[in-house]
């Protein structure tokens, strides 16, 4: 009894929030229209989740590019198809990891502080100010930062796909690898629609991490644990949804036996 | 003339627990009225109700000409709001804006003025009638408490609103800051003719600015009277919460 009551709970607080969200989320986009939230407050979000995230996306990338290397270098050399390699690493990229791994790295970094920058508004009286201006805080304060995220994280992901390719080429071409090889095998495999699917990842992405971080830190409780505990659930709700959408999204644009 | 502000009957639950109960307030024109009480009695929560920034579960609000129930919509009460001017009870200045930016986002939002020229020009005027010419770049968190409640009122006056509500504004004050805060209220009120509702446990600072004295017990008005009838009046419920202020006081002398 008690689990099917911890069950119920659980589902509620998971359809309630996922609701939140979702109004929040409506909200900011009928809100770009209004005009009323800070053009200001754009560029410094624009500044905060892009030009603020390209350090720790390019590690992130470069490392992983160069890990996918690692992995398969060794196999393609044994199956004699070395050929392939620069065209599977592309692929690997520009199709999942560097959507993802932006989208993680952006939902740590700038989801947590979205949250803890709202939540403390909101625990401050901030949120309260803002009504009494006659201002709709769902938009002024969401719309820049869904406008931010909606632009920045494909530019970070194809950030991310040049920095990714080029750690993995760096990779095999210190063992032996022919550089005109690997780039033939890019050319072969990777199509535009491939990089399209990809950057239309990281534009969802972008706009589940600011929901989930405007949502969690408009939902805070009071007081430091309050901010505390919205800061935790912004990032943990923003990678369950990146990587739920992805394998939605993956299944929609890259699913199935294409001849 | 009709006032400000009428509350009639209002009662505000959370989690099942009524904290307003069948309220009645009046907010005459250009008076300041001083809502007292112990905390938890529902203070704030009627200066939220005042501002529009709660609706009530039962009865009516008029607020400068508008009417807020139970049913009235968010976005109905965006243009009322603009014509109102709130100081929290923190200051509630927005961290990333400096002082200057602070004073200006109700003149862009509320009144639609984009000349930078005359916004500056205002910023000025407004911070020099609370003696803080010097702080416009700084930021809220570089100023002391008496300062970014200075600049809060500022703020809340710049767009000449008909109505000011301020919460707790001299909590957390030493006696001297408060005592400035309080003349700061009564200079601009006399200056810019506007209304205010000032809520407060301060007996001092609410006998030296109030016009009228409201004092709340359990969600409800349990007295209503002048300063003057404050100091005669043998209401159980006034004697008990100037006694209270009192032996507070006396405690702490002793034990120093």
């Amino acid at each position: 009894m008690n689990l099917l009551s911890w069950i119920g709970r659980q589902a509620i607080e998971l359809f309630s929030t996922l609701g939140f969200f979702f109004i929040v989320g409506l909200k900011a986009f009928t809100g770009i229209f209004s005009g009323t939230w800070s053009k200001e407050d754009l560029f410094e979000q624009l500044e905060r989740v892009g030009v603020g995230s390209v350090l720790v996306v390019s590690i992130t990338s470069a490392f992983t590019g160069m890990v996918l290397a690692v992995q398969t270098l060794d196999q393609f050399v044994r199956f004699g198809a070395t050929g392939y390699i620069g065209g599977v690493i592309a692929l690997s990229m520009v199709r999942e990891m560097s959507p993802v791994l932006t989208g993680l790295v952006v939902s740590g970094r700038i989801g947590a502080a979205m949250a803890a920058e709202i939540g403390s508004m909101k625990v401050t009286e901030q949120i309260d100010a803002l009504r009494t201006f006659g201002l709709e805080p769902h938009v002024f304060v969401g719309v820049p930062r869904l406008l931010a995220g909606l632009v920045m994280l494909p530019v970070l992901t194809l950030f991310s796909f040049v920095i990714g390719i080029t750690g993995g080429f760096l990779y095999v071409a210190a063992h032996g690898v022919n550089a005109h090889l690997f780039r033939r095998s890019v050319e072969a495999l990777l199509a535009p629609s491939d990089i399209y699917g990809g950057l239309l990842k990281a534009a969802v992405f972008g706009v589940l991490i600011v929901v989930s971080a405007c949502g969690q830190g408009f939902m805070a409780g009071q007081g430091a644990r309050g901010v505390g505990t919205a800061t935790t659930k912004a990032v943990v709700w923003g990678n369950m949804l990146i990587l739920v959408f992805n394998y939605v999204l993956s299944s929609l644009l890259f699913g199935g036996i294409k001849g | 003339m009709d006032p400000v502000m009428r509350m009639q009957g209002v009662s505000v639950s959370f989690d099942g627990r009524e904290v307003i109960g069948g309220m009645d307030m009046t907010l005459p024109v250009g008076e300041i009225t001083c809502l007292m009480g112990p905390s938890g009695c529902g203070k704030t929560t009627a200066l939220k109700l005042a501002s529009g920034l709660l609706k009530p579960d039962k009865g009516r609000i008029e607020l400068l000409g508008k009417v807020i129930g139970p049913e009235t919509q968010e976005d109905e009460l965006v243009e009322v709001r603009k014509e109102l001017g709130v100081v929290f009870q923190g200051g509630a200045l927005f961290d990333s804006l400096s002082v200057g930016q602070n004073i200006a986002f109700p003149l862009k939002y509320c009144r639609g003025i984009e000349d930078p020229e005359s916004i500056s020009k205002m910023v000025l005027d407004m911070l020099e009638h609370v003696e803080l010419e010097d702080v416009r770049d700084k930021y809220p968190a570089m100023l002391s408490g008496g300062m970014r409640k200075r600049v809060a009122i500022a703020r809340s006056l710049v767009h000449s609103p008909s109505l000011l509500l301020l919460d707790e504004p001299t909590t957390g004050l030493d006696p001297v800051t408060a005592r400035h805060i309080d003349q700061l209220v009564v200079d601009l009120c006399g200056e810019f003719g506007f209304t205010a509702l000032v809520v407060t446990h301060d007996i001092v600072s609410a006998l030296g600015i109030g016009d009228t004295l409201l004092l709340m017990h359990e969600g409800r008005i349990a007295w209503r009277g002048v300063p003057v009838e404050w100091e005669r009046s043998d209401h159980p419920m006034v004697k008990s919460f100037a006694q209270g202020m009192v032996s507070v006081g006396r405690t702490g002398g002793e034990k120093m």
